[in-house]
């Protein structure tokens, strides 16, 4: 085994507290020689994605064209200019990243450039709150960049152990797994220690576990979109409790095996079929017969 | 045991939503087609499986995979207007709903019709995160995943071919990583999918065109 490689939470902690590392050098030391690469143009790759990142906040926001299937497309809009409205109750931070993860998804949906993360059905998560993160506590784009290094060890750790498909796993893989990279992320760029960040990591996650996969018309919208903005308050609590001092009695690692056995267990109805959960909704039904009536819809 | 993942099978692809594997898998498809064809595309006729059927318009799988055929990336925005892309290009398209189900629940069957006039039947699935899989061209079944770049022959399965091959690749400094041949019956038409870990410049290829044997040859840069 090579010296960078970690699957699990518990090598990498060894890793970090081996060389007095952050989780993001860790990660960026594995990639480094895992595809044999100079770090300085690992670091440039990263920041193309999250240039991609902001620039799919930057439209959705603006935009109100409606998505493929024309169930979303308003909504990050109308939630961003409830932001700038400053009536928000929960926090700026927070509601300002609602918009950016409902922005995100939109684009998604309405065939625009997204950067998946770890899936397109859950590219709203890490953006949303990175991106509002970085503009209202003016922080480096250097910085971003190596938090999106610190959800890709999540990220690998889950995906190892467990799923980030929702195909396979339910939403928990895909928006449990994205809140629980984002929550991370933002620990470490608040400057918690290694420990807390798997601490946040698996708090998030933990909340998450057993969500079902139930997309109405099998299509990446509802309940998709603000699945993805409730990941982001989720990815916030949990960051919120671990900077407190408050700790996860469940280790990552074991989050992570309770979280693939559920997935498992979950029935394929409820995972990405459209044969479940809201997809076979009175109300979904009612789309389906609806959209399958129109006359050019091959 | 899984793969070993990288930081970027995690953060990314970069790609034009909303499924990885029903839109970027869906225009790699047509990409990776479109290339095999050799020239450019003048009809291409779509057989839609499994899910491919279902997601159709919703996950824009039908502008993804001409998209691909037009010789667009994932990662391309002007795959949203495929359609008149395609009119502006004169490429005629159409998409049919098959009965039945394939191995994988993601796979569509490309008929296609170039410029010049050939024609090829290529299959392939979308496997996931905008992962494909080529596994049949015409009557062979075989196996091409764009991870790599590629020497794609058609020849008459006779002996000293992959030598003759093989030798214009050394001489051209092109190291093979992975080799498979693939026929049906001996003595017919064989298939030879050379995975290099350079792209092979089109001067070699000519050579490798002029070789006694073997009716077509294509090199397809590392697909990502």
């Amino acid at each position: 085994m090579s010296r960078f490689q970690f699957t699990t939470g518990e090598q990498l902690l060894k890793l970090c507290t081996d060389r007095q590392i952050k989780i993001s050098q860790a990660a960026l030391l594995r990639e480094c020689e895992l595809v044999n690469t100079d770090a300085a143009e690992l670091v440039v790759l990263m920041q193309n994605i999250y240039q991609v990142m902001k620039e799919s906040v930057a439209k959705g926001i603006v935009s109100t064209e409606p998505s493929t299937g024309g169930l979303i497309g308003k909504n990050s809009s109308k939630m961003y200019q409830y932001w700038q409205s400053g009536q928000a109750i929960s926090s700026d931070l927070l509601a300002k990243a609602v918009a950016y993860a409902l922005a995100v998804t939109e684009e998604n949906a309405r065939m625009g450039r997204i950067a998946a993360c770890p899936t397109a059905g859950a590219c709203g998560v890490v953006p949303g709150l990175l991106v509002a993160l970085q503009e209202q506590l003016a922080i480096a784009d250097s910085t971003i960049i190596e938090a999106l290094y610190n959800t890709s060890a999540i990220g690998i750790i889950i995906a190892t152990n467990a799923s980030i498909s929702g195909a396979e796993g339910g939403c928990q893989a895909e928006v449990g797994s994205a809140s629980a990279m984002a929550a991370a992320a933002i620990v470490e760029i608040l400057g918690g220690r290694p420990q807390m960040c798997l601490n946040a990591a698996a708090i998030a996650l933990k909340n998450i576990l057993g969500l079902v996969c139930d997309p109405v018309a099998g299509l990446v919208e509802v309940p998709c979109s603000k699945r993805n903005a409730m990941g982001v308050a989720n990815a916030l609590v949990a960051a919120e409790m671990t900077m407190a001092g408050i700790e996860s009695f469940i280790p990552f690692d074991e989050v992570v095996e309770a979280m693939n056995s559920i997935g498992k267990a979950l029935p394929s109805t409820l995972k990405e079929t459209a044969r479940g959960g809201l997809a076979v909704s009175k109300t979904a039904m009612k789309y389906n017969d609806r959209i399958k009536s129109k006359p050019n819809n091959k | 045991m899984k793969n070993i993942l990288s930081a970027f099978d995690i953060i990314g692809p970069i790609m034009i939503g909303p499924s990885s594997s029903h839109t970027a898998g869906a225009c790699r498809l047509g990409f990776a087609a479109h290339k095999i064809l050799g020239e450019g595309v003048r009809q291409v006729i779509f057989h839609l499986y499994g899910s491919f059927k279902e997601t159709l318009t919703g996950h824009g799988t039908d502008k993804a995979l001409l998209g691909g055929i037009l010789g667009l990336q994932p990662s391309d925005e002007r795959i949203r207007d495929a359609f008149e892309l395609a009119h502006e290009r004169q490429i005629y398209y159409s998409y049919i709903n098959m009965p039945g189900e394939e191995d994988h629940p993601n796979t569509v069957v490309f008929k296609l019709t170039g410029v010049n006039g050939s024609e090829k039947t290529i299959k392939g699935s979308s496997i996931g995160g905008g992962n494909i899989i080529i596994t049949r061209i015409d009557d062979t079944d075989l196996r091409f995943t764009g991870k790599y770049s590629t020497l794609i022959t058609k020849h008459w399965d006779q002996p000293g071919i992959v030598l003759k091959v093989s030798a214009i690749l050394a001489d051209s400094q092109v190291n093979i990583a992975n080799m498979n041949l693939y026929r049906t019956y001996r003595n017919d038409i064989a298939y030879m999918i050379i995975e290099t870990d350079q792209q092979i410049k089109p001067e070699y290829l000519d050579q490798i065109k002029t070789i006694a044997d073997v009716e077509f040859a294509v090199a397809i840069e590392k697909l990502f």
